[in-house]
């Protein structure tokens, strides 16, 4: 109901304070169904109508309390009802001119006593119902982006009030004391929709969604023709039924839900209008209802208020878990436009039209003429693309496949296959239904019927929710199965209307099956239905235009795990490197671009290195004008160059010096993976020299200043890197690049952060004064101090390094001292984590070089969790802490804590390891401990 | 007719149709006998399928169902005139309606549309086999004007002269660009379905056909 009266009723524009609706035909129909609906609610489900809603519907209303009758008590100005809630509430209740009604039954009777004023109450009570632009939110909200606020009670949380705006969802500042009001504040993060909240919040509703998820993605997906407004109302109508909790607070929460998904934007200028536009809009929302309306029946555990919640991103969710698409969003759905009724048509759409009229009203020749004369429009031309649809030619050629004639399936199909690039016309496609039809067509006996099926199902699953059809209808299978014609491929062409060869059969299926790939779950079916070998077969050939859809499914795949292995096993490596020397530049692209997701794997990079593939990759480096290409190849250099011998080749083909060359004046995506792999190459001394001496630093300290996370992460450390040797430092000094990423400390990333200051650490250990250089920043000590408050592992763990550095002058010392150190360290001692026990272990050490910090570290409780770091398995830690203790052990009292926590026993082992500096470091404080335990014993006896 | 004659006559259509195998003809000719029936060879006498015959194979077997066009398919197979398809001529016009390539089959067809057979496809005879192609709308004035438009239609796609009549050169190309078109005018080739059943019918295994 509320999707109906948001998306289809006509308000009049807006003024102050309640909108009225429009006296249209329209308006009216919708009133009266509502009132036909409420009217009979009370005999139809005698049940539900003496529910009591949790909030009572509430409006001005007209009637006149002498109009009640039996049944309600009638004094003056009010009208109570005799019937009455369980805590003694009337359930209707009129003070003139207020009324508030709070169940149906009652909502029943009224419109029975109202009599000829029906229309009029029904009007009210829906005008003092929202705003007309569908929020709920004030308007003084409204104008910061804010759509309505939702109160959630998880099972396991307090209340959530929570925030909808079109920037996302947030937790506000709760309900304040008095009466309804709320506390607008922002109180947390955004997040992108209320699921995710509350995934985040509530660690019941997080599981319990995961187990849903695959109930959700099982729900099969109708899609219905265009349907009058009226009848929405009917449907949503049963919705509300089905749910059994038929109160306002639902109403409202639906509203909200058809906001949310569609992301509206809250405006108080904004009137809903019927159009044709709309009514395709309102469509969409009829169909997330009847969703919703399954759900809450498969879900009766679940209390019907977080059963609501839920069926809001229903939708949504499908998306997510279904379909996590590798694929940039580029093929995401946009909105429909409808050529204008009034609009001037173009002389294409008349013929056109009258096609259309012969493909419906033609036996088998007249629709094949149609067909082909059709074919001969300009198909690539939007105008024609979709004065088809307009005329309503997409149903008749849909339709067409679903007969027996072979010859009007192929017309059908060849012009389905060139108006499918269009992205309106695909998802039209889908929404008749075309996909299945075009899949059952991958059985057909006749190969150029499966080819051109296989090619228009490869233009239309350009999107998620088309990918997900073709699934679902076994498409995924049928399409591997194509991939099994390769076989013969010397055979002759054949002379037949219905054949063709059988290597195109394999291409148009591999070309189908790439735009499938784009989806998480389909990669999985490919790989299930056997795809692998078969791909791996086929990339055997040299037929570049089946080699291209080959490689790049294989690419768009192996962001799996499942696929890295088994292209390492279907032995797909070296076929990639050979095509790494095609003459086609999309096929090079492609080859590259699978090289790089498969070269994490080490065994991966060798067999790269082995089959010669390192070569053509440093030779394409020097063509730097296809940008996707020079993309691909640098991030296959970058993966492979984590592998040593590797970049011991790559030094060989100058890469590295032509690498140095791209870091200027290229696109984003290049950069990222040149400074990436720059940074592999800095590993070693000989790399390091190379890159300074032909002039890589400056280029790559001018790169601290950008913005894209991806591309700061690996900057940072190749030229954290280059900063290991002091000649390099002293141009990166001279550049201000420390400065640059001591800025980074403040990035948002943790990524960023972390790795700025992994980078900080060799610059401060090989700057000329680095002392004087750090004091030279200013509140850059109190910056990096209070990072210690980070909770991401990774930063903790490098600024206790920077600390570590920068503790080595005595004057920062103490005043980082200053900044308090002392206690922000004691407080993380207790980690399992390693790699911050080890760094925060050497940096507690280098602290108590100062005043009294060692007997502060004990007054802060750092002492006795460190002790227990001597049972870690890492004997870098056991060597930091070994350190650690041996410096704090220069006072009593933590000789006192470390005896009490059995460290001496534990260091007593240290001191046998083959680590001098361990065995030194355990030995010093074993000496300390008894040292003063001897002091103790004398100071007894004397 | 004797084993020797039939034997001669076996080989010599083999020899001459280069789309059956000698099995195939064999088939043939034997499926020709049986559907002429029993007769006895007298001099003077034409043996072959008459016209009726030879329509309602085409309506049984093949699901051919326009008169008009079933009648042209018939003169296409009755090579000499004479209204009876004779074994030879049986043999033959199979050969291009079954196995033909594109040009044999274009070709043919291209006959079967000639209606007159004066080597064009005028729009009088398109009009001719077009005129039950549409669904007749009670609400159109002329009920013709589709046909018409159809045709003109049809013209502007195939009328590469522009001379307002479709040649044989006209026709090769429409079909060369697009094969959908070999059939332009009605169904006058087999569809796949039916050919393959009557293949598969027709042409036994040949050791079942030694053992019978």
């Amino acid at each position: 109901m509320g999707v109906a009266l948001t998306r289809s009723a006509q308000w009049t524009a807006v003024g102050h304070g309640a909108k009225t609706l429009e006296v249209t035909p329209l308006n009216e129909a919708i009133v009266k169904e509502i009132i036909m609906f409420v009217e009979s609610f009370i005999y139809k489900y005698p049940q539900e109508a003496n529910y009591v809603f949790v909030e009572p519907l509430e409006w001005k209303t007209n009637l006149d309390p002498s109009a009640f009758g039996s049944g309600y008590a009638v004094s003056g100005t009010t009208v109570k009802s005799e019937e009455v809630d369980k805590n003694g509430e009337p359930l209707l209740y009129l003070s003139v001119p207020q009324i508030k009604i709070r169940s149906f039954g009652q909502l029943s009777r009224m419109l029975y006593i109202a009599k000829n004023m029906k229309l009029k109450e029904a009007q009210a009570c829906i005008e003092d119902y929202e705003f007309s632009n569908g929020c709920r939110a004030p308007p003084w909200r409204q104008i910061k982006g804010e759509i309505c606020y939702v109160l959630v009670k998880p099972h396991d949380a307090e209340t959530l009030c929570v925030t909808c705006s079109k920037e996302g969802v947030f937790l506000n500042g709760g309900k304040t004391d008095d009466e309804g009001q709320i506390n607008y504040e922002r109180k947390g993060e955004i997040y992108k929709d209320l699921v995710t909240l509350l995934k985040e919040k509530s660690a019941i509703f997080s599981e319990n969604m995961s187990k849903q998820e695959i109930k959700f993605s099982e729900q099969p997906q109708k899609d219905q023709p265009n349907e009058a407004p009226k009848e929405e109302v009917a449907i949503t109508h049963k919705a509300s039924v089905t749910s059994r909790k038929s109160t306002q607070e639902k109403n409202r929460i639906n509203l909200g839900r058809s906001q949310l998904t569609k992301r509206l934007e809250p405006s108080l200028n904004w009137r809903t209008s019927v159009s044709s536009k709309e009514s395709r809009n309102t469509l969409r929302d009829t169909q997330v209802e009847k969703h919703g309306g399954k759900l809450e029946k498969s879900r009766s555990s679940v209390s019907p208020g977080r059963a609501q919640l839920i069926r809001k991103s229903v939708e949504k969710i499908e998306e997510i878990i279904s379909d996590s698409s590798s694929e940039s969003e580029e093929d995401e759905e946009q909105p429909d436009h409808r050529q204008e009724a009034n609009a001037d048509l173009p002389s294409e759409y008349w013929q056109i039209q009258k096609l259309v009229k012969y493909l419906k009203g033609g036996n088998q020749t007249a629709t094949v003429i149609a067909l082909c004369s059709m074919k001969d429009f300009n198909l690539a031309q939007e105008t024609c693309q979709l004065a088809i649809r307009d005329v309503g030619g997409l149903e008749v050629l849909i339709n067409l496949l679903e007969t027996d004639e072979v010859k009007c399936k192929i017309g059908s199909l060849k012009i389905l296959k060139e108006i499918s690039h269009n992205p309106q016309i695909r998802r039209n496609i889908v929404d008749l239904g075309g996909l299945p039809v075009m899949v059952n067509i991958l059985d057909s006996p006749h190969k150029s019927l499966k080819c051109l099926a296989a090619e228009t199902i490869a233009n239309v699953a350009k999107f998620r929710r088309a990918r997900r059809v073709v699934r679902r209808h076994g498409g995924i299978t049928k399409l591997v199965a194509l991939l099994d014609c390769g076989k013969h491929s010397g055979e002759p062409a054949q002379s037949s209307l219905y054949e063709t060869r059988d290597v195109e059969v394999a291409r148009c299926g591999a070309l189908a099956l790439w735009s499938c790939s784009k989806s998480y779950a389909n990669k999985e079916a490919i790989r299930k239905a056997g795809g692998i070998p078969l791909l791996a077969r086929l990339l055997k050939t040299s037929h570049e235009n089946m080699l291209i859809p080959v490689v790049g499914t294989l690419q768009e795949c192996a962001s799996e795990e499942n696929y890295r292995a088994a292209i390492k096993a279907e032995r797909i490596i070296e076929n990639l490197v050979k095509n790494l020397n095609s003459e086609n530049e999309q096929l090079q692209e492609h080859c590259a671009m699978a090289i790089y997701q498969c070269a994490e794997d080490e065994e991966t990079r060798d067999l790269v290195r082995l089959h010669g593939g390192l070569k053509p990759l440093a030779s394409l480096l020097n063509n730097t004008d296809n940008k996707e290409r020079l993309a691909a190849v640098t991030g296959a250099i970058w993966k492979c160059s984590i592998s040593k011998e590797n970049v011991t080749k790559f030094r060989e083909y100058k890469a590295i010096e032509t690498l140095v060359g791209l870091l200027t004046d290229q696109p984003e995506e290049v950069l990222v993976n040149v400074v990436g792999a720059l940074g592999e190459c800095c590993q070693e001394h000989e790399n390091r020299v190379i890159i300074r001496r032909c002039g890589g630093i400056q280029p790559l300290v001018n790169l601290l200043v950008g913005i894209n996370q991806a591309l700061l992460v690996n900057v940072t450390k190749a030229v954290g890197a280059c900063a290991v040797e002091p000649e390099s430092m002293m141009i990166i000094d001279r550049l201000d690049g420390v400065r640059l990423l001591w800025s980074l400390l403040k990035n948002p990333h943790p990524d960023v952060k972390a790795s700025a200051a992994w980078a900080l650490c060799p610059c401060i250990q090989n700057a000329k004064d680095a002392g004087e250089m750090v004091r030279s920043f200013v509140g850059g000590l109190e910056l990096v101090v209070n990072l210690l408050k980070s909770d991401n592992k990774e930063v903790l763990a490098s600024v206790c390094a920077v600390i570590t550095n920068i503790a080595k002058d005595q004057e920062n010392l103490a005043v980082i001292t200053d900044h308090g150190v002392v206690p922000l360290l004691s407080k993380l001692a207790n980690t399992n984590n390693d790699k911050l026990r080890r760094h925060l272990a050497e940096t507690i050490s280098r602290c108590c070089m100062w005043g009294r910090n060692r007997v502060a570290f004990g007054e802060h409780k750092a002492v006795a969790p460190l002790v227990r770091y001597l049972k870690s398995n890492d004997t870098n830690v056991h060597r930091a802490t070994a350190q650690a203790l041996y410096q704090l052990s220069e006072d009593a009292d933590n000789c006192v804590t470390m005896h009490e926590n059995g460290a001496v026993k534990l260091l007593l082992d240290m001191v046998g390891s083959p680590d001098e500096e361990l065995q030194e470091a355990a030995a010093g404080c074993i000496s300390n401990i008894r040292r003063l335990a001897l002091a103790i014993e004398k100071a007894r006896y004397s | 007719m004797n084993r020797k004659k039939l034997q001669k006559l076996t080989d010599s259509l083999t020899k001459n149709c280069k789309h059956f195998s000698k099995f195939e003809v064999k088939c043939l000719i034997n499926l020709f006998y049986n559907l002429v029936g029993e007769v006895t060879e007298r001099q003077s006498v034409i043996i072959g399928l008459d016209r009726n015959a030879f329509r309602n194979i085409l309506h049984m077997t093949f699901g051919m169902t326009d008169d008009m066009i079933m009648d042209r398919v018939f003169r296409g197979f009755d090579k000499d005139n004479d209204g009876c398809i004779s074994v030879t001529e049986w043999v033959y016009g199979l050969s291009v309606f079954l196995r033909g390539t594109l040009e044999e089959k274009m070709k043919y067809c291209f006959e079967v549309f000639d209606l007159n057979g004066d080597s064009f496809i005028s729009k009088e005879e398109m009009f001719h086999m077009l005129k039950n192609s549409l669904l007749k709308q009670p609400s159109e004035e002329d009920p013709d004007e589709g046909i018409k438009d159809l045709v003109e239609i049809t013209l502007k796609k195939m009328d590469h002269d522009h001379d307002g009549k479709l040649s044989f050169a006209d026709y090769e190309q429409a079909v060369r660009e697009e094969t959908l078109l070999l059939e332009a005018f009605g169904p006058c080739l087999p569809d796949p379905k039916s050919q393959s059943e009557f293949e598969a019918q027709v042409f036994k295994d040949p050791n079942e056909f030694n053992e019978v």
